[in-house]
Parts: structure tokens; C-alpha cells; sequence
């Protein structure tokens, strides 16, 4: 599903070059979900922007579906990332100013449809994440685990084949950071969503089925 | 997805209200000064009643005698224009009139001050007044010396209030003339047909004027085709190399020059204070397209400078809209969008504010009779200009959005 093969990506200034990640290779196989572990600064996040198709690598090829997609332009990336990823970041980024309801949408912008049926499958990815009840609320009138469900739903609205999440339980309490775990393991099992979540949480990370580790930008295991 | 834009727009409205209120002002101030402006020179230099044939219409109303050491300029004389202007290849009609002075009248007991011309019976074929009464004055009026007059709505009231005039004498400067027509008021931008009260040339106190080169006249030249022009006006440059001199200013004065302009070119001679033949028209269009560019361009840039701004505040929705599939392109179209519709706003309230600024300056006595309003060509530059400051505002900011690197954008964002 997902093949990064001898990546690395290097951050170049004027004067410095710090090398984020050096040589990972990585296959990810369709319904897999795994985690990946490291300290902070490691190239845990640099790893899964480069999955998500928002930064390129320095060097290196990332396939997605079998397609080689690191050469392509800016339109084709973005039909990539809107059809095939979702993602789940540790702030949750909803936009304030929009409804629950209209966060959730907002993949669905990007595609051919009309307002009835983007309504009909947001309320449907709200219903799964539990939150039919606050679709007119705003993020700012939620809790934090409930934002998370909602970006959650807005990760899922478009049904795509992977998942990538950001620390997605590092800004909740246990008791909540459970609940998202719980979703992700749901749709994991039930959807067969493949998943790639970055994580701290050793006790989050032994519930995926796998754990790459990072060290100073190296995969080492 | 476009409802969805409006939506937003409208959210980003209410979410930076002194913001929005800046831009908003912005937009609709700058709208309505360049709306009035534009406003004031249609009005002055559009055909339009009583100066349909503007187009093929060239005025004489400046005139230069030079000599050695002296120079003489101003309105031409009556002999000069009729000794030397009539017949001009290529015009169909031509007029001398003289331009309007105020002219003294009492009515109960009450002074009133007029604006008044003397005209031809040409004049009244060339301009198409809108009578409310009665009939023009005519060439055999100004032939047969007959005091009649033709005054204007204003005029009516102020004489004959809530009564008809046609019939009626007035005294205008100790002469009595009886009123043969009322015509709508003129507005005091239309130099030729502007005036309060209109009396033929031939009523003049005294007929000196019919001996004068330099005086207080001007000639109307209706042709029958704009392409005869440049014909019409080498053969007049021609005709002034002609003039004799009367004896008292033969030993001041060598050449005389008059010269047949078109509207424009007469208030671009007016604005430059020119002597010359060409009074260069098309710089003086230029110089006025200048200033109102430059009038505009200084908003268009504070608003720039506050959408970038906005774009900031935003980065993480440009973050997330990316990563959930928005091209560069989408983004841009989207910012586009949201601007046209605050310009659009901004557009609206400059319309109204055009409205209320020009019903201000017709009720006032700056421009008499101003008659100003947005009419057709005023509400299309209106939207020309609306639609140039939501370009002009919202296409680099919109740009810059679309650059911001997804990663660096979820991150809170900077531009690079």
C-alpha cells in the first residue's frame, strides 16, 4: 500500500544542512496498522508528512497503490491525498470559524458532489465517530476528545484507504486518548484502513501491530 | 464548493470586524471619489442634452493676438468668428454666441442675478434644448433685432412663480424682452449651452461688438462628419493669416490665431492653460487616468497588505484544506473569490455613497444646475473599477496563499 524506498530528506539553508531522515525504507501493506516511535526531533512527523504527500523527500521514491507518486505536480498530489490519505494531527486544526459539520465537509469540497450528498456523508462520518448530536456546534463549544473525533470523521469523510495520525492521543488525557485509540483500532479492523500513526505513547504504540523506530532521522527497526 | 466559498467569506468578515470595516471603507471611499469624479467629466464631456452632436461639434472660444512685445488672448470677437470662421469646409452649421455674463434683474423688490447669452438662430439647431414651453429663438429674431428671450425652469420660477411665462416681459439690464420659450436648466458644465437666460446677439446695447477681433464670443461648429476636422481646422489656421488688422492695433499686433477644438481638447487647452494649436488631449487623458490609477492604487495596497495579514491568521485552514486535497490553484480560485466578494460589498456601499455624494453636490451651489448622476457608462466604470481592485488586491495575496508549504502552514505558517 505504501513503499518508501532509500528516502532521505534534508533541510538545506544558507549555511546549515540538517539532515532530517537518512536511507528508510518502509512497506506498509494494505489493512496494516502500524506506529512509529522515537524521541523528539527523531523525523517521526518529517516521515509521515512525506507519506502524506505534503513535503517531498530530498531523495528516494514513495509509492502509493504501486504508483511512484514523488515526481508528480501539485494537482496530481492533491487528487492523491484527497482520494487515498486522511489525517489526524495531535492539535486537531478544525478551522473555528466553521460547524462541526462544515469541518467535516471540507475533503468532500475538493471532489465532485453535490451539497446533499457531502451533507449526507458527513453526517455519516459523525455518526461513526459518535457525535451526531454536536454537528451544528462549533470546535470551540467541544472538548478536546471530541474535536479529535470530529477530525477524526474528517479523516474518514472521503472513505480513504490510509490513515495518517499525528500524536493523535498527545494532547488528550488517558481516558480519551483510550477512546481515539479505540476509533482507530475500529476502523483498522472494521474498514480495513490502513493506518501510520506517529506516536510517544509506548502503551498506544503496542496496541498497532508493528512499531518502526527512529533514531536521528535513521529507521532502526 | 462556491456556497461554501461565500460561507467563509462571510466568516472571516465577521471574525476581524475592524479589519473588514478598514477594507470595507477602503473600497467604498476610494469607489465613490473615482465614481463622482467620473460622474463630473461625463457630464462634461459625453454628448449629452442639450450637446447631443458633441461628437461632431468643435467649439472656437479661445483666440491669441501677438506681436513684438504684446499678447492679447481670450474669447474671440464677433467680427473676427463671422469674418472669418463661417463657411468652413465640411460644417453643416455654425453659431456665435457670446459667452454667458450675469445680468441684473428685480422682481418685487428682490434682486436676482442671471446668466446671460446672446445667440444666433443656428445655436438653437446645433444644441437641442429641452423645451418645457414655447419655441427657440430663431435667425429672423436675431436678424430683426427682436427682443425676445428664452429663459430656463429656474428662471421661471423666480419670475413667475406657478405661472406661465411664454408671453410674458421680463427686464433683464434695463431691457425688456418677451419670453418666447422655457427650457429645462442647463448644467453650468455645458459651456455653451449654459445660461439662465438666452437674448439674440442683435440686442446688444451698443453694436461695437460687431467690430471686434478680441472680445466675448464664441462660435459652434456643427460638421457634418468628425473625419473633416483635421480640414476644418487647417483651412481656419489659414483663414487667421488672412485678418486684417484694424489700424489701432496694426502697430501692436502681427497675427492673430484662433482654434476649433473638440471638448476634450477644449478642457484639456482650459486645464493647461494652452496657446497652442494641439492642446495635447491625450496627455491631459493620460495625466487623469494617472491620477485616478494613483488614487486607487494606494488602497488597493493597504489592502493587499491586510489580506496577507489574513492569510497568516489562516495558514493552518491552508494547511488543512492541502492536505485534505486542495490544489495551489483551488486555493487561489477560493481567495479570489472570497476577495471579490468583499470588493463586491465594498462595490455596493461605493454605489450608494456615489448616490448620496452626487444628490449632495446637485442640491448644493457648487456646480449650478450640476444635474450629475450614474447613469449607464458611470455604473459600468464603477464595476470596472470594482473589479480592478479585486484583482489588483486579491490575486498576489491569493498567490502567496497558495505558496504557503503545507507543512510549515499546519505548523501556524510563514510566508516565504
Amino acid at each position: 500500500m505504501i513503499r518508501l524506498e532509500n528516502i532521505e530528506k534534508v533541510y538545506r539553508t544558507s549555511r546549515v544542512e540538517t539532515v532530517a531522515l537518512m536511507n528508510v525504507n518502509l512497506d506498509v501493506k494494505e489493512g496494516e496498522f502500524i506506529s512509529v516511535m522515537g524521541p523528539s526531533g527523531c523525523g517521526k512527523s518529517t516521515l509521515l508528512n512525506l507519506i502524506g504527500l505534503l513535503d517531498a523527500p530530498s531523495k528516494g521514491q514513495i509509492f502509493i497503490n504501486e504508483k511512484a507518486v514523488t515526481s508528480y505536480q501539485d494537482k496530481y498530489l492533491a487528487n492523491v491525498r484527497n482520494q487515498e490519505i486522511g489525517f489526524i494531527f495531535q492539535s486537531f486544526h478544525l478551522v473555528n470559524d466553521l460547524t462541526v459539520v462544515d469541518n467535516v465537509e471540507i475533503p468532500l469540497l475538493y471532489r465532485k458532489l453535490s451539497n446533499s450528498q457531502r451533507r449526507q456523508m458527513a453526517l455519516k462520518a459523525l455518526d461513526h465517530v459518535g457525535l451526531s448530536s454536536r454537528v451544528f456546534h462549533f470546535p470551540s463549544q467541544l472538548s478536546g476528545g471530541q474535536q479529535q473525533r470530529v477530525a477524526i470523521a474528517r479523516a474518514i469523510v472521503g472513505r480513504p484507504k490510509i490513515l495518517l495520525a499525528d500524536e493523535p492521543t498527545g494532547n488528550l488525557d488517558s481516558k480519551m486518548g483510550e477512546e481515539i485509540m479505540n476509533l482507530l483500532i475500529g476502523l483498522n479492523e472494521e474498514e480495513k484502513t490502513t493506518i501510520v500513526m506517529v506516536t510517544h505513547d509506548k502503551r498506544m504504540a503496542e496496541r498497532t501491530k508493528r512499531i518502526v523506530r527512529i533514531f536521528d532521522g535513521r529507521q532502526v527497526s | 464548493m462556491l456556497k461554501n466559498y461565500i460561507k467563509i467569506a462571510f466568516l472571516v468578515l465577521k471574525r476581524r470586524k475592524f479589519f473588514t470595516f478598514i477594507s470595507l471603507f477602503a473600497i467604498s471611499f476610494t469607489l465613490v471619489v473615482l465614481i463622482v469624479v467620473s460622474a463630473v467629466f461625463d457630464n462634461l464631456l459625453a454628448p449629452m442634452a442639450p450637446e447631443i452632436n458633441k461628437g461632431r461639434s468643435l467649439t472656437i472660444f479661445f483666440a491669441e493676438m501677438r506681436g513684438e512685445n504684446s499678447i492679447w488672448n481670450g474669447n474671440p470677437g464677433y467680427k473676427l468668428l463671422n469674418d472669418y470662421t463661417r463657411n468652413l469646409p465640411g460644417v453643416e452649421l455654425m453659431s456665435i454666441y457670446s459667452e454667458s455674463s450675469p445680468a441684473i434683474s428685480y422682481v418685487r423688490g428682490q434682486k436676482i442675478v442671471s446668466a446671460l447669452k446672446q445667440t444666433d438662430g443656428e445655436y438653437w439647431k446645433i444644441l437641442q434644448f429641452k423645451f418645457l414651453a414655447g419655441s427657440p429663438i430663431t435667425t429672423e429674431d436675431e436678424k430683426n433685432a427682436n427682443f425676445v428671450a428664452v429663459i430656463n425652469q429656474n428662471t421661471q420660477e423666480k419670475f413667475f412663480p406657478g405661472q406661465s411665462a411664454v408671453g410674458q416681459q421680463i427686464e433683464v439690464d434695463n431691457q425688456r424682452f418677451q419670453v418666447v420659450g422655457v427650457v429645462e436648466n442647463v448644467s453650468q458644465l455645458h459651456n455653451a449651452a449654459y445660461a439662465d437666460i438666452w437674448v439674440p446677439n442683435s440686442t446688444s446695447k451698443n453694436a461695437a461688438y460687431k467690430t471686434e477681433l478680441m472680445g466675448r464670443h464664441e462660435a459652434l461648429l456643427l460638421t457634418k462628419n468628425p473625419a473633416d476636422f483635421p480640414t476644418i481646422k487647417a483651412e481656419l489656421a489659414a483663414r487667421m493669416k488672412t485678418v486684417e488688422f484694424p489700424t489701432e492695433f496694426k502697430k501692436e499686433y502681427e497675427q492673430i490665431n484662433c482654434f476649433a477644438d473638440t471638448s476634450v481638447e477644449a478642457f484639456s487647452r482650459e486645464a493647461f492653460s494652452s496657446q497652442e494649436a494641439n492642446p495635447h488631449p491625450d496627455r491631459f487623458m493620460a495625466i487623469l487616468i494617472g491620477l485616478m490609477t494613483l488614487f486607487m492604487l494606494l488602497p488597493a495596497i493597504n489592502l493587499i497588505n491586510i489580506n496577507v495579514s489574513r492569510i497568516l491568521e489562516r495558514a493552518s485552514e491552508v494547511g488543512v484544506r492541502k492536505a485534505f486535497g486542495a490544489s495551489s490553484r483551488t486555493l487561489v480560485a477560493q481567495f479570489i473569490t472570497e476577495n471579490l466578494i468583499l470588493t463586491s460589498l465594498g462595490g455596493i456601499l461605493g454605489f450608494v455613497g456615489s448616490i448620496l455624494a452626487l444628490e449632495l453636490i446637485n442640491h448644493s451651489s457648487i456646480v449650478q444646475y450640476g444635474g450629475f448622476q450614474i447613469n449607464y457608462r458611470i455604473f459600468l466604470y464603477g464595476i470596472i473599477i470594482t473589479i480592478f481592485f479585486s484583482l489588483f488586491s486579491g490575486v498576489y495575496p491569493a498567490w502567496r496563499m497558495s505558496k504557503l508549504n503545507p507543512v510549515e502552514a499546519l505548523k501556524g505558517g510563514s510566508l516565504r
